[in-house]
């Protein structure tokens, strides 16, 4: 009877393993055989036209202006965000009041940082449906995940390492860029590759304050799409799931590359000694 | 410029000392009723001694009983640790040291070692360049000049001289300690504190630290707490016996291990005690 | 390079210490303010959203009540009823969380415990990538592939339903869970199986009356996880839904959850219809709390 029961969650197991893996390699095989058809230069390189697929240059800018923004904004506020947490703030109600807050926004929705960015960013600001508010709004979603990661790199620092500058009569700030910093760069890199990956991914929040626009921004405060904005509305918009899936495509190789380089990143630098 | 800035930190100290009129005794370093508290723990009760120049103090006792944190109370490395508390007073060449506001000129005179070699992961050169960098120096030639003297003074020029750029990580445990105490030496200090600096050292390089320590008698005061009976023998004129946060007898290290007047002194060095 | 004199150097000293020290408490203040800012971002989330949310109730004499148990939805007629968007937000996260936990955990228990090495080596990390990959494709291929998979099975008019929207949900959750679930699991030390064994227990007997108990925060985050995902998409959704207004009443009706209301209609709405939605993001944001709360107790009465 044991026996039988021990063989009937083995065979579970497997089963569920399968299904998992089948689920997921028919998802991306899928999206490969349905949209490879359409990759090509032009289509990667060429500005967008309706009729058509249309190139798909202009969200490929778009998404990258959205990438470097908000991570020019939220890595240096994110990581000095950690650096207080780690190094400077005593335990006690503040700490518990921020890590709080940040541990909520990570449970926030997107389509909620949406309609906050709507509201705040697009009308109250007056920045209008635009790649700056889409940004500013981003910068707010990987906040938290630049605070954990880089706090995260932080533990990972010998205390041994502290003591041994400030011993020898350094500042905390000296200790920090000098010694802290840079032991803890490899963490804090695969961090901002990871919310890299979640800008890429995110689509309700921007649609929602960077509008639809599909021609190439003139500028921040234009109004565009990124690549994932677009998968969705050529989907729902004209049923073009040949066109999405290439879009698809693009981008899971974007994350394809992100995952590989964190990867890459944390363990070739945390072997090198420096 | 490299001679006068070499010498800032003695003629600082020298300065201070000549404008202070109350000097009574020669003693370096004074510590009278000193209670420290982690917390509600209290950790050292009502110590008192006073450490001559040039001179080498061994403190000596069982695990637990407060001797590293006797020694980190004399550069102020316990303020890191939160909670700390502490009453009597320490002063340093007639200067209560923590009254003085001045956290990075006291560890700029009064060096440490620590148990463990704590070298940055930077190349040999940059570790024992550090501390005089944090302090403002970026002329070349001083620098250089500066990383010599400290590398001889602590007997592993030698050794690696022909590798002053590559990974300090890279040496052995016994180089990377002598390192250390030259990355300690570079910052010209009065005062060298080591916590059980051969620990983690095999025998040789034990024997090549002891000899070290020999010979920068004639330049430093040293305090050095070990666990080696015949360490402390070897290497330290005055020897402290602490138990249970309290010093239980300090006198001449040969007092100490020929006719030691306490009891629980006796049963120590002998080696009669948990 | 000119030497300056010894009485300059020391001088310098002390006023270059004075600038230390000052740099010193500088930074922690500027240190602080960062760290303040996800808080103040917070505040600024829920005081927005809540201002104008709340706006309609208290100023403009909408009932809550019938907001929330509102059958029908018509902005153009001054209705705004939110009922059926609930009850289909609560039934497809009840269905993804019992169609993908399941088969989530087990493939992590699989790829923990069960799986040769070298599968495992490719499979996990290949799953961790899947986890990062753009919540819109699941979407895109809900509606190329089991849409039409369910219309044709079932006889259905229209196969976007809250079927499709379970599967769909069920679907993008699963690399989250078994991401995390998985390091969760492999985090559980040797010697908790080995004593299990020893005691003559199976293998299989003592991955779920050991391993899996000791690893049960890890899992149950796992879940939390996967479950925020699920709850808060919204793309993916509108994509497979059908967003018909409707009451759910079987697995094949078409629905709208909350979140595809707000994207859906947020585009073109304004005055009272846009502050109804969001009060509409509200009672999503206050779902997604009660459920956190909820997956809390659970885990910790299962602790005892
Ligand atoms: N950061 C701390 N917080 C609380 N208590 C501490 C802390 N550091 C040390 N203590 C306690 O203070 C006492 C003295 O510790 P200390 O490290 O000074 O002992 P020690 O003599 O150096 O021992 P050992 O020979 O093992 O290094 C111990 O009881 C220890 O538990
Ligand atoms: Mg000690």
């Amino acid at each position: 009877m044991r026996k039988f029961k021990d063989n009937f969650m083995l065979g579970l197991l497997w089963f569920s393993a399968f299904l998992t893996v089948a689920v997921l390699v028919v998802i991306v095989g899928y999206i490969f055989f349905k949209g490879f058809r359409l990759i090509n230069f032009d289509f990667i390189f060429g500005d967008y036209s309706p009729v058509g697929h249309g190139g798909i240059w202009p969200m490929i800018i778009t998404t990258i202006y959205t990438i470097v923004i908000s991570l020019i904004i939220a890595t240096p506020i994110g990581i000095l965000a950690a650096v207080y947490l780690q190094e400077y703030a005593k335990q006690g109600r503040l700490v518990r009041v921020i890590r709080f807050a940040t541990e909520s926004l990570t449970g926030i929705p997107s389509i909620i940082y949406g309609l906050f960015g709507a509201v705040f960013f697009v009308t109250t600001l007056k920045l209008g449906m635009s790649i700056i508010a889409a940004s500013l709004t981003l910068t707010i979603i990987v906040l938290p995940v630049i605070i954990r990661t880089t706090e995260e790199a932080l533990k990972t620092v010998p205390l041994s390492y502290r003591e041994g500058s400030l011993a020898l009569g350094t500042t905390k700030l000296q200790t920090l860029y000098k010694v802290i910093l840079p032991s803890a760069m490899p963490g804090i890199l695969s961090g901002i590759i990871l919310s890299m990956g979640r800008i890429v991914g995110e689509s309700a929040a921007i649609f929602l304050t960077a509008g639809t626009v599909a021609a190439m921004p003139e500028s921040i405060f234009s109004s565009a799409r990124t690549l994932t904005v677009h998968s969705y509305l050529v989907t729902q918009e004209s049923g073009d799931i040949e066109l999405a899936a290439a879009v698809g495509i693009v981008l899971i190789v974007i994350i394809l590359v992100l995952n590989l380089s964190a990867t890459f990143i944390s363990k070739k630098l945390n072997k090198a000694d420096y | 410029m490299s001679a006068t800035t070499l010498e800032r930190n003695n003629k600082g100290t020298e300065k201070f000392s000549s404008n202070n009129e109350q000097q009574t005794t020669d003693a370096k370093i004074k510590v009278k009723n000193l209670d420290l508290f982690y917390g509600e723990k209290q950790a050292l009760y009502q110590v008192s001694l006073d450490i001559k120049e040039k001179e080498v103090t061994a403190l000596i006792g069982p695990s637990g009983c407060g001797k590293s944190t006797f020694l980190r109370t004399l550069n102020r490395m316990n303020d890191l640790i939160d909670g700390v508390k502490i009453n009597g007073e320490i002063v340093i060449d007639n200067e209560n040291i923590y009254n003085s506001s001045d956290v990075i000129k006291l560890r700029t005179r009064v060096g440490m070692v620590f148990q463990k070699p704590n070298l940055f992961p930077m190349s040999i050169f940059d570790n024992v360049a550090y501390g005089p960098r944090m302090q403002g120096i970026k002329n070349k030639k001083a620098l250089n000049k500066i990383v010599e003297e400290s590398l001889r003074g602590a007997a592993i020029w030698d050794e690696v001289k022909d590798r002053l750029k590559s990974s300090a990580l890279g040496l052995s445990g016994g180089q990377q300690q002598r390192v250390c105490i030259a990355r300690a030496i570079a910052m010209k200090p009065d005062v060298i504190l080591m916590d059980e600096p051969t620990s983690a050292l095999d025998p040789i390089s034990t024997l090549k630290v002891e000899e070290l320590i020999a010979q920068m008698k004639k330049d430093y005061t040293i305090v050095i707490v070990t666990h080696n009976m015949q360490q402390a023998a070897r290497v330290s004129d005055k020897t402290a016996f602490f138990l249970n946060g309290e010093i239980i007898e300090y006198d001449e290290t040969d007092h100490i291990f020929s006719m030691p007047k306490d009891q629980r002194t006796e049963d120590y060095v002998t080696g009669r005690f948990g | 390079m000119p030497s300056p004199s010894n009485e300059n150097q020391i001088v310098d000293m002390k006023k270059s210490n004075k600038l230390k020290y000052f740099f010193e408490s500088a930074s922690e203040k500027l240190f602080l303010i960062c760290a303040m800012l996800s808080v103040i971002s917070l505040l600024l989330i829920i005081g927005f959203v809540f201002y104008k949310g709340s706006h309609p109730f208290v100023a403009e004499g909408y009932s809550f009540i019938d907001f929330i148990f509102g059958m029908e939805w018509v902005p153009s007629e001054d209705k705004f009823g939110i009922l059926p968007m609930i009850v289909a937000s609560i039934f497809s996260t009840i269905g993804a969380l019992v169609i993908g936990v399941p088969i989530g955990l087990f493939t992590a228990i699989f790829l923990a415990e069960i799986a040769p090495k070298r599968v495992a080596k490719i499979i996990s990390p290949a799953v961790q990538l899947l986890a990062g990959i753009p919540s819109v494709l699941y979407g895109v291929f809900g509606l190329a592939i089991i849409v039409p998979m369910l219309q044709n099975n079932f006889g259905l008019a229209k196969g976007q339903s809250l079927l499709a929207v379970i599967i769909v949900l069920a679907i993008m959750m699963l690399p989250t869970i078994v991401t995390v679930a998985e390091t969760a699991i492999r985090a559980v030390p040797k010697t908790y199986r080995e004593g299990s064994l020893a005691l003559g227990a199976s293998p299989i007997g003592t991955i779920f009356k050991v391993v899996v108990p000791a690893a049960k925060s890890g899992i149950m985050a796992a879940i939390v996880l996967g479950l925020g995902r699920a709850i808060g998409e919204t793309m993916a959704v509108i994509l497979v839904a059908g967003n018909s207004l409707i009451l759910p009443t079987s697995l094949t009706d078409s629905v709208r959850p909350l979140t595809t209301n707000i994207a859906l209609e947020m585009g073109y709405a304004f005055g009272t219809h846009q502050e109804m939605l969001f009060a509409t993001g509200i009672v999503l944001f206050s779902f997604i709390l009660i459920l956190n709360f909820v997956l809390a107790k659970i885990s910790s009465k299962g602790g005892k």
